[in-house]
């Protein structure tokens, strides 16, 4: 498995965890359903404000459906970040995780490593996490 | 046409959820107050009411809308509802570090 990402929308989600950091940044990626392509970049707000914690506000997410249904859409990218810990999912992460044709990707803005160095993608299903590559076009 | 003590509506399911509904993303409900609803749902639907409910509460990364209005802020599980409301189910995007 593989998730193909522009390198403007690795570049825009850098920008915003950083903007974010230390809360932590959301967002999603939509495209057309079954094309696993990623091509609207959606940048969410975080409603829990947390460097521990992230969610869509209600509001917002049901917003967001209703322009998927009006479009055909669907998450192909589910993005937020981890702003002390490395970006990888969490047990919450995992527990949450409710939309399994999704590529999860988290990065990390904790401030022990190199800037924009931890950029990784995962597949959650039924509660199983599995990495796997990006590749940036 | 029902009689007022049994609205019928209309549900939304998420995709996580079609498995219950054997892959149907709009199902007909019927029931006086989304407790009710829910009972009905899953009466149709086996095991759809233990994914929403948590004892007898809303679980709290599911967000329940009537109308587009979250039914947290309008009167939660025991809200009385109306024939044709529209009532979308939509797990949180949510999680940490």
């Amino acid at each position: 498995m593989v998730l193909h990402i522009s390198a403007k929308h690795v570049s825009e989600i850098w920008d915003e965890a950083e903007a974010a950091h230390p809360d932590e940044a959301c967002g999603v990626i939509a495209g057309a359903i079954g094309t696993d392509s990623p091509t609207r970049h959606i940048p969410m707000v975080n409603a829990a404000h947390s460097p521990t914690f992230y969610e869509f506000e209600s509001g917002d997410l049901l917003r967001l459906y209703r322009e998927f249904d009006d479009r055909d859409e669907e998450p192909v990218v589910i993005y937020h970040s981890h702003t002390s810990t490395e970006a990888h999912p969490s047990r919450t992460d995992i527990a949450y995780a409710s939309e399994p044709g999704a590529h999860y990707v988290l990065v990390s803005t904790r401030e022990e490593i190199a800037s924009r160095s931890e950029f990784r993608s995962f597949r959650i299903i039924d509660g199983v996490v599995t990495e796997e590559e990006v590749v940036i076009t | 046409m029902s009689n007022s003590g049994n609205p019928t509506v209309e549900v939304r399911i998420p995709t996580i959820l079609r498995p219950y509904t054997g892959g149907a993303k709009l199902v007909s409900a019927q029931g006086s107050t989304l407790r009710d609803v829910i009972s009905d749902l899953d009466g149709n639907h086996t095991g759809l009411a233990e994914r929403l409910l948590d004892g007898d509460a809303l679980r709290r990364f599911i967000n329940l809308y009537v109308n587009d209005e979250d039914v947290r802020f309008i009167g939660g599980l025991d809200l009385a509802l109306k024939d044709g409301d529209s009532i979308t189910i939509l797990p949180a995007v949510a999680g940490g570090c």
